[in-house]
């Protein structure tokens, strides 16, 4: 591993995040909040941390692999929420770092998991940092690093494949640059489109906007100990569907503003995507209609928390572990679907998903008749043995990690179906899962033990486990 | 600016890694994925998994917006199909590699014309060009030309006994006065555009600009030989083989052409009057030996493998003939090469990569003095550029000495309706010159660039 590159640009990365905390701070001096000296300070630290791996490591050569790429990922992910967890720390609002540091992880991989019990004692400006590394977290910050600073590297498509979640990580357009700015134009936008619409709904600015930023990561930290359940009928609906479009493949938006409509009504992925979604949001809605005696009320409800469990955000208007058996099963089995590749949503991700499904079909015709020969095809394309088995491994990987996290959890006084979820909630970057550690209910119960593991558990399920499981390979450090 | 290449291979490669660094967007097309993973693996670049002739594979590459499109793919055939089909699409200027000699006569003029090809690349063509004016001048290590041969730059090495090691700039112009001028030097791994003041030293790389005669004049003051290569000798029968072949027979030399494949030796045979082919395998001294390499003037090795190359021009150097050139298409082998004493290599893929180079410079500049040829200098560390001059107030009619020049930049020739001017403090620039810069700085796309 080229060490000397890969901490220069942690660096960089350390100087974005100190540039980024300037906005909670903004937020802090309006509301004239004393949490303003805790972001000076974690501001200057990263700074200075960050400036002097820069300086002393000037010299540098740029040559960059893909165990360059794995590396700065994992690495940064890990030092970026040991710095954002800081404000939180120094403030005194979260006492316990480990705490914090589960926050901020939960914050970055944006699954939205809490360890605080009473959310609405927190400061503006820490509640806005909260929501905001949602944001930075669920396009992800080195894709944002890629936009604003690197333009020679040749290649970038390393960290890129790292970072962006998805079997095949495609670029828009030629240069790395451009893919990543273009990645970040969209995301903005529709941010902003939800944001005025949350507004329209009668929603007061910070929580538009924080609930905004909730919404793009697929995150799931609110501002309120309810969630979205105390906002209007409007509001619900709004954040539902945006929810929903946060969980499509950015690629598609770009191809829409392209003008390359076919090549979106194509994809298979979207239309298992959708189909999944409407399916369990029916299903769920008749399973639940008794409980609240009108149509609208059921679909809304069901819609909403279809919608926040495959995007694997994590609101919720109304505490889903009270609802049957038939309802949590599917939204319990959608955490482990997540959304697209390519969005900023956690899971297995449907494209994985429908691959895997069409290997399994083929090798059932290779066992009826030996010698044919099948060939997976995605989109009206090939797709080629090397992705496949990629995709096959994942999987393996995925449940031999889940295995391992869940049995680490075991250890815990609470019920199975408690560590369970928890597992897949962390692990899939959802948020609450169901019994203690429910929509109304929040993580603080657990050991400092489990709290450091579910923060492994979120990073793995961010960085789609290659990353976080190569830093422990001798392999990746061995000076090169 | 938007650039679509169909074609990964070794010249595909070549060419997008020199227009991913001069900053362009590439997308690239190719049927092979194993080709198009090592484009997105090494450089940043797009990649379209197709069939170049196929319209949606030029769709999903962007083609409509394309200011350039370039096929190098292995067929000639489906380079010009996919260049009429690009071009019919919307690519805004296409270029096609066309190497079969067959097409390379009158035909040419015919496909250009019809398929509405901007250019037409053969490298094989470009390389046994590049090869044969090095033949008439031995001595240096390269010669480049410019302006239909008004004017050349030759690269020379300096050997400890060298005339010229020791002496400065301006002391060489006393003991040797000539219309020349030496605008670039590597030393090591530096490039330096050097003043009156700077000492030669041996190990030097030196470039000297002027016209044919006062480079002949210069060498033969100097004390090096430059006898012309009368008999040439050359291993591997490939396309770069023949068209030197051709142009060395048509000037006189002898020519003797080695090949392992019994039917090549045949077509090369009957293609060429005049030249001895033998069928044999040029690894083997013997077979050299007896072929008469002892007695030639030139040894050249041209078969498909870099390393083979080398290593045979090695031992003919070790023969004492007094001219060895190994084709060398990767740049790593090309510095080993340099190491063993190899001064000069010559690799197609550079030579080509260069061209589109320079076209994608012209394109993007297309308002400007246009670009007329471009090579890259000194292990690609400085670049000598022809530009066709404006009528630009910024440096037209001002004596060359008021103009405020960017450092490392050179004004090292100019040619005046075929006369060859080795420009002084007091010339100027006229509208319709033909201008040659030196630089070993920033990228030029313009003759204006070179005011600071």
């Amino acid at each position: 591993m080229n060490r000397k590159m890969v901490f220069f640009t942690l660096g960089q990365l350390l100087l974005i995040e100190a540039a980024l905390m300037v906005l909670p701070l903004i937020v802090s001096l309006i509301y004239r909040e004393t949490t303003v000296f805790a972001f000076l300070i974690t501001l200057a630290a990263t700074a200075l941390v960050g400036g002097a791996l820069m300086f002393f490591l000037r010299k540098h050569n740029k040559t960059m692999y893909a165990r360059e790429g794995f590396a700065i990922v994992a690495i940064s992910w890990v030092a970026l929420s040991l710095f954002g967890a800081l404000p939180f720390f120094l403030s005194r609002e979260i006492p316990n770092y480990i705490d914090a540091f589960f926050e901020t992880v939960s914050g970055f991989t944006t699954t939205g998991a809490s360890i605080l019990t009473n959310i609405e004692a927190l400061s503006h400006g820490m509640l806005f940092w909260r929501s905001f590394t949602h944001w930075v977290g669920g396009m992800g910050v080195l894709v944002f690093y890629m936009a604003i600073l690197s333009g020679s590297s040749e290649k970038s498509i390393h960290i890129m494949r790292a970072e962006v979640p998805g079997p095949i990580v495609g670029k828009l357009v030629p240069r790395a640059k451009d893919t990543a700015r273009v990645l970040y134009l969209i995301y903005i936008a529709l941010t902003v489109v939800e944001i005025i619409m949350l507004l329209f709904g009668g929603m007061p600015l910070f929580d538009s906007v924080v609930h905004s930023f909730g919404t793009a990561g697929t995150g799931g930290f609110g501002v309120k100990a309810d969630s979205i359940g105390g906002y209007s009928p409007y509001c619900q609906w709004v954040i539902a569907v945006f929810m929903i479009l946060f969980g499509i493949n950015f690629n598609l938006y770009y191809l829409i503003l392209i003008r390359r409509f076919k090549a979106v009504l194509k994809n298979a992925e979207l239309w298992v995507y959708l189909g999944t979604v409407f399916a369990a949001i029916a299903v769920i809605s008749f399973n639940i209609y008794s409980m609240y005696g009108s149509v609208a009320e059921a679909v809304r409800n069901s819609a909403f928390q279809v919608a926040s469990i495959v995007s694997t955000t994590g609101y919720s208007t109304v505490d889903f572990n009270l609802w049957p058996g038939l309802s949590k099963t599917i939204l319990l089995l959608l955490m482990f679907m997540g959304s697209c590749a390519g969005s900023t949503a956690g899971g297995l991700k449907v494209s994985r998903i429908i691959l895997i499904f069409k290997m399994c079909r083929n090798e059932l015709r290779h066992l009826l008749n030996p010698r044919t020969v099948n060939v997976v095809k995605i989109d009206g394309k090939q797709v080629d043995g090397a992705t496949l088995k990629n995709a096959a491994n994942y999987f393996s990987l995925y449940m031999f990690c889940f295995a391992a996290i869940f049995l680490l959890l075991a250890f815990e006084p609470f019920s199975i179906e408690t560590n369970f979820s928890a597992t897949a909630a962390c692990f899939n970057n959802i948020g609450p899962g169901f019994d203690a550690v429910g929509p109304s209910a929040n993580f603080a119960e657990y050991s400092l033990f489990s709290k450091l593991i579910l923060s492994f558990a979120m990073l793995l399920g961010r960085l789609e486990l290659f990353p976080m499981i190569l830093l422990f390979s001798r392999g990746l450090w061995r000076k090169k | 600016m938007n650039i679509v290449i169909a074609g990964c291979g070794k010249i595909g490669s070549t060419v997008i890694a020199s227009l991913t660094a001069e900053g362009h967007s590439i997308t690239a097309i190719d049927t092979n994925v194993k080709a198009l993973d090592a484009v997105t693996d090494n450089f940043d670049a797009m990649t379209v998994c197709g069939n170049a002739a196929d319209s949606d594979a030029l769709n999903e590459a962007g083609i409509d917006k394309a200011e350039l499109f370039v096929a190098l793919t292995g067929s000639d055939e489906v380079n010009m199909l996919s260049c009429f089909i690009a071009k019919k699409m919307g690519a805004k200027y296409t270029v096609a590699r066309i190497r079969n000699p067959e097409y390379n006569d009158q035909s040419l003029g015919l496909l250009r014309l019809h398929l509405d090809l901007a250019g037409a690349v053969n490298p094989d063509y470009l390389a046994a060009r590049e090869l044969f004016n090095i033949l008439k001048l031995p001595s240096a290590a390269n010669v480049e030309t410019f302006s239909r041969r008004n004017l050349e730059m030759i690269e020379l090495r300096l050997k400890p006994e060298s005339a010229l090691a020791g002496l400065r700039l301006m002391d060489m112009r006393k003991k040797y006065p000539g219309q020349y001028l030496v605008g670039v030097v590597q030393r090591d791994d530096k490039v330096y555009i050097p003043d009156g003041n700077f000492e030669l030293s041996p190990g030097d790389k030196i470039g000297i600009t002027a016209s044919p005669t006062e480079l002949h004049k210069l060498l033969k003051s100097i004390g090096t030989t430059q006898k012309q290569a009368k008999s040439v000798m050359i291993v591997g029968a490939g396309r770069t083989c023949f068209y030197l072949a051709k142009m060395l027979l048509a000037g006189g030399s002898n020519v003797t052409i080695i090949e392992k494949d019994m039917k090549r030796c045949n077509e090369m045979s009957d293609a060429l009057r005049g030249a001895v082919v033998i069928n044999g395998d040029g690894a083997n001294q013997d077979l050299l030996l007896e072929a008469g390499l002892e007695n030639t003037d030139a040894f050249l090795s041209l078969t498909g493998m870099d390393e083979e190359n080398i290593l045979l021009c090695y031992y003919a150097a070790t023969k004492n003939v007094p001219k060895v050139i190994p084709k060398v298409n990767r740049d790593e082998f090309a510095l080993i090469a340099e190491k063993m004493g190899l001064d000069t290599v010559v690799s197609p893929r550079k030579i080509s990569s260069n061209v589109f180079v320079g076209f994608a410079r012209a394109l993007k500049n297309s308002l400007g003095s246009k670009i007329e040829t471009l090579y890259k200098l000194m292990d690609g560390k400085a670049e000598a550029l022809e530009f066709d001059a404006q009528d630009d107030p910024s440096y037209v009619r001002i004596p060359l000495k008021d103009i405020r020049l960017k450092p490392n930049t050179l004004v090292a020739g100019i040619i005046r309706s075929r006369k060859t001017i080795i420009p002084m403090g007091n010339d100027t620039i006229l509208p319709g010159d033909k201008v040659v810069i030196l630089t070993a700085g920033k990228r030029m796309n313009d003759l204006a660039d070179i005011i600071k």
